[in-house]
């Protein structure tokens, strides 16, 4: 990469941008990790897509496969164990996983940039801030050591980090939890993505922190008009924020819809029972609802429709044939072979 | 990292007492004839067993006994061997060919252990690594009496690639092949940590970000992953400092090098009881120290020791 | 590797906890070294040696004491297939001979370290408060002191006691008092860990005595980690012996070893190698087939480490 002074325009010239094209579309995603005890599917079919200034939430128990599209998405898993074995993701048009490593990295962290969930863990623990932030000027537009250091100030300043001047020579573990958040937002943002993937930004946060990280990730986002993908199990923090809702099951997208049908409306069973186990004030002093049984196992998914184990309306045909996805409405889909029962018409 | 080396260093202090107590109590504690545990079976005339009372103070009390000895020992003054000569002066005599040798093997230990640890610890499993792994484990069961005759027999003169022999004054080509010897005690263990560690690092989640932020693998490796990867490393080949002090004893030895390790095979070899203690008490010192230098190295590697 | 971890972590538990611990550990760990050619490999090489430590004649009828200073150096001949030394002492024969000093120092060592270990790490790690910051620092101490030149001294000062002929003893006392740190640390540390499991905790709440509490639940668990560095000190005390003996502070008299043997060679390898090669080959052998056995253990028991 040495020479490399600024690296966005060789981005414009990739085959086959399109400038008018979606800005992310991921199609029929196949991912799996083939290890010494077996090959685990983790990813069977994620299909979904994201458009300029939206927010898309991708929502799931842990083991659905969510982070593994991320990362997919990212162009970081590690091949072995990991092998994309179908699908497409295209940014603007270009076919990502059709590129070799080398043009990849354009585009990754300069237009699609991710962040992770524990701070902490995630970040280099010995070398400062500065140094961590101003890699990114230097590797990606060629700045001196003064200059990425200036930006790397200025990004501190983007995510209200008090005192950024100073604290750009400390390191991550003088942070605080929510602090080192911020921390790991200006990194992914440094570089001005279009695409913004948060990997359950506020699990490892405290409540309060989590709600002050979501306002600013989600003021960052109106303000460069930027496309976030928020991979959560939360509930509660997608309804607050996103546009639109994939729910992910067993490696595939088992419902999309618009945030506001979701919450009023669910069109699969599973997202009936994710709701129906949300904690909730009118229902105090009744049994909570849980979802019976667990997420399967990655290395031994169920025939048929994967949640037909756990499933109320599971039927023969369920164990049998996998639905397709149903369409419901515009931007609207299911995948459940008994959609009229579940949406009770 | 004021308190640090502040801590550190009293820390030092004690393990310095405590070392040396225990050297001096490992001698002479609870001895029946401390005289003769000095000389061993050599015959001892009268007034030899009373300058060797009257020099360890062995009519005080143990503890008595063991402070005189500190305080010998601090003010540079190790005693007399039995030939007569000052101890200090003998090892103002071997320390320089012994420093190189050590510092040699030092830098050919810490440099195959590195790249080939990196190297095996990206590619587990390869046969690099598994190469390596098979390499390590037999240099790992050579115990040095094994590697210096034989690697003398083989190399020097055998093969004939190296001089068999090191006198006093050898050029760092004559030290090249005992520094192997000396380097191939600890480069196995060296080489096995660092492996290890790189491949504990590649799974951290800060690589993970490193590469979502499209550094080149080369960079994520080099600049990332090597520096964290090189903390135990760092701490381990100080360590392995008294390994070294250990094997150089042999090595000197077969190699015919004067140094300190051959002086101390010398003293032990003619029961010479105060050379031996004072060539021990002074390597227990220099491996001390250099371990307090190994730790302040440590805290400039790794942050989260210095802002403790 | 980073996305075996992302594997690992959003691979969800496996349906009963219960279900997998009824193959043990330990079961675990033996059904994959059964499957470890180091094991095997090593396993063979420790029953040769210790069949030649306790019959030495099932392997050589002729007497290494039988000396002959005109066979000095002969080349092999009839039984003595290694040939002769420089006392025209049948080299083979010194050779199954010396493995008898050397397994039986490091075993008593090992024994002997292993105890102390044993007992300094059990009361740290179990009693912990100032016992355990008094032990720790002793230890700490201990590793001060370069574990060869620590023999050094106390070798030679117990070579010095009286009723030491063969040194023996005093080589076996000498590596079993400076040896014990490393398994005093393990030891130490798997106590701690296994006292704050949840079902130790729950034991003591019910009301099981220390000594129940420690035979029953703590050492169980932190046994194997603890024998994976007794078996790998076993081959580092055997070379140490060797070592020892080679400097002269070790075996001694009509002690035959084979750290003696080499010592006694170097002075003539010019002239005959033999001598030197056979007893190190041998020497090498043992203490690998020793860390082998460690290490192939060490791996079933964690297999993350490999």
């Amino acid at each position: 990469m040495t020479g490399v002074t600024d690296i966005r325009a060789q981005i414009d010239a990739l085959p086959g941008l399109d400038p008018r094209a979606p800005l992310l579309h991921v199609e029929d995603l196949h991912v799996e990790f083939r290890t010494r005890d077996g090959v685990a599917k983790a990813v069977n079919g994620a299909s979904f897509h994201l458009s300029a200034g939206e927010t898309l939430a991708i929502l799931g128990e842990s083991g659905c496969g969510k982070s593994v599209t991320a990362q997919a998405v990212m162009g970081i898993l590690d091949t072995p164990p990991a092998h994309i074995t179908n699908g497409t993701v295209r940014y603007r048009g270009v076919d990502l996983l059709g590129l070799s490593e080398q043009e990849r990295r354009k585009v990754r962290a300069n237009r699609i940039a991710m962040i992770f969930q524990d701070a902490l863990s995630a970040l280099n623990p010995v070398y400062t801030v500065g140094f961590q932030l101003g890699e990114l000027f230097r590797k990606h537009r060629g700045l001196s050591r003064k200059d990425a250091k200036r930006r790397a100030v200025e990004s501190l300043d983007q995510v209200r980090i008090p005192a950024a001047g100073q604290r750009i020579n400390d390191y991550p573990h003088q942070f605080s939890g929510g602090m080192r958040q911020r921390v790991m937002i200006a990194m992914a943002l440094a570089l001005d993505p279009e695409v913004l993937i948060a990997d359950e930004p506020t699990t490892a946060l405290d409540v309060t922190v989590q709600a002050q990280i979501m306002r600013l990730l989600a003021e960052l986002q109106r303000q460069r008009t930027m496309g976030l993908i928020l991979i959560t199990h939360d509930m509660g923090v997608v309804a607050d924020v996103a546009d639109r809702v994939s729910v992910m099951y067993a490696g595939k997208v088992v419902e999309e819809a618009p945030v506001y049908d979701i919450y009023g409306r669910p069109a699969h069973p599973y997202t009936q029972a994710l709701l129906a186990s949300i904690p909730r004030l009118d229902l105090k002093g009744r049994p909570l609802n849980v979802i019976r049984g667990l997420p399967p196992a990655l290395t031994d998914i169920p025939s048929g429709c994967a949640f037909h184990p756990r499933c109320g309306y599971a039927r023969e045909i369920c164990r049998q044939e996998q639905p397709p996805a149903y369409r419901i409405a515009p931007h609207r889909e299911s995948r459940c072979h008994f959609i009229r029962e579940v949406l009770g018409v | 990292m004021f308190r640090f080396i502040v801590r550190r260093l009293l820390q030092m202090v004690l393990t310095f007492f405590g070392a040396t107590f225990l050297v001096y109590a490992l001698m002479f504690a609870a001895q029946s004839d401390p005289i003769q545990a000095l000389v061993g079976e050599r015959p001892i005339t009268d007034s030899q067993r009373a300058a060797l009372t009257e020099r360890y103070h062995l009519n005080d009390s143990f503890l008595q006994q063991y402070w005189y000895y500190v305080k010998g020992l601090l003010t540079g003054d190790l005693g007399t061997s039995l030939t007569g000569r000052r101890i200090s002066d003998m090892l103002a005599d071997a320390w320089p060919v012994t420093l190189r040798l050590s510092l040699m093997a030092i830098i050919f230990a810490a440099t195959i252990a590195i790249v080939a640890g990196v190297v095996s610890g990206i590619r587990r499993g390869s046969i690099f690594d598994n190469a390596t792994l098979f390499v390590t484990l037999i240099v790992l069961a050579m115990p040095i009496v094994v590697l210096a005759p034989l690697a003398q027999l083989i190399f020097g003169i055998k093969l004939g690639w190296f001089p068999p022999t090191a006198g006093r004054d050898a050029t760092l080509y004559q030290l090249l092949l005992p520094a192997a010897v000396l380097a191939s005690l600890v480069v196995a263990t060296e080489l096995r940590v660092t492996r290890a560690s790189v491949a504990e690092n590649m799974r951290a989640d800060y690589v993970r970000t490193a590469r979502a932020k499209a550094l080149t693998r080369s960079r994520v490796i080099g600049v990332h992953v090597l520096r964290n990867s090189l903390i135990p490393v760092v701490t381990l080949i100080g360590v392995d400092i008294g390994g070294l002090m250990s094997g150089a004893i042999v090595t000197e030895k077969v190699f015919n090098i004067p140094g300190v390790g051959f002086n101390l095979f010398r003293g032990i070899r003619t029961e010479d009881g105060p050379l031996v203690v004072g060539f021990v008490s002074f390597l227990v010192i220099v491996f001390l120290v250099v371990n307090l230098l190994v730790d302040l190295l440590y805290a400039v590697l790794d942050p989260r020791i210095r802002y403790e | 590797m980073s996305d075996m971890n992302a594997l690992a972590a959003e691979t969800p538990a496996p349906p009963s906890p219960a279900g997998r611990k009824s193959r043990s550990l330990a079961a675990d760990a033996w059904h994959d070294l059964r499957r470890s050619k180091i094991f095997w490999a090593a396993l063979v090489i420790i029953v040769v040696v210790l069949l030649m430590a306790i019959w030495p004649s099932l392997f050589t009828s002729a007497d290494p004491h039988d000396c002959v200073l005109s066979r000095r150096h002969r080349g092999a001949s009839g039984g003595a297939i290694f040939g002769y030394d420089y006392q025209g002492c049948d080299v083979y024969a010194k050779t199954v001979y010396g493995a008898r000093y050397s397994i039986l120092v490091g075993v008593c060592s090992v024994l002997l370290a292993g105890v102390i270990g044993l007992t300094v790490g059990l009361a740290a790690g179990y009693f912990g408060g100032w016992l355990d910051a008094l032990l720790s620092r002793f230890v700490d101490v201990m590793l001060g002191v370069p574990f060869l030149l620590g023999a050094i001294v106390l070798g030679k000062r117990l070579a010095a006691e009286p009723g030491n002929s063969n040194g023996v003893l005093a080589v076996t006392l000498t590596l079993g008092i400076l040896g014990w740190t490393t398994g005093a640390r393990v030891m130490r540390s798997s106590v701690i860990e296994a006292k704050n499991q949840d079902y130790v905790a729950a034991a003591r709440m019910v009301g099981a005595g220390p000594a129940r509490l420690i035979f029953r639940h703590v050492l169980p668990n932190a046994m194997a980690p603890f024998t994976v560095v007794l078996t790998i000190l076993l081959g580092i005390n055997i070379a140490s012996e060797a070592t020892l003996s080679f400097l002269g502070v070790g075996l001694k008299g009509d002690a035959v070893s084979w750290g003696i043997s080499i010592s006694e060679a170097t002075g003539y390898v010019r002239v005959a190698p033999g001598p030197l090669i056979w007893p190190s080959v041998f020497l090498a052998a043992t203490v690998l087939a020793f860390i082998m056995l460690g290490d192939a253990v060490r791996d079933a028991f964690d297999p993350k480490l490999r």
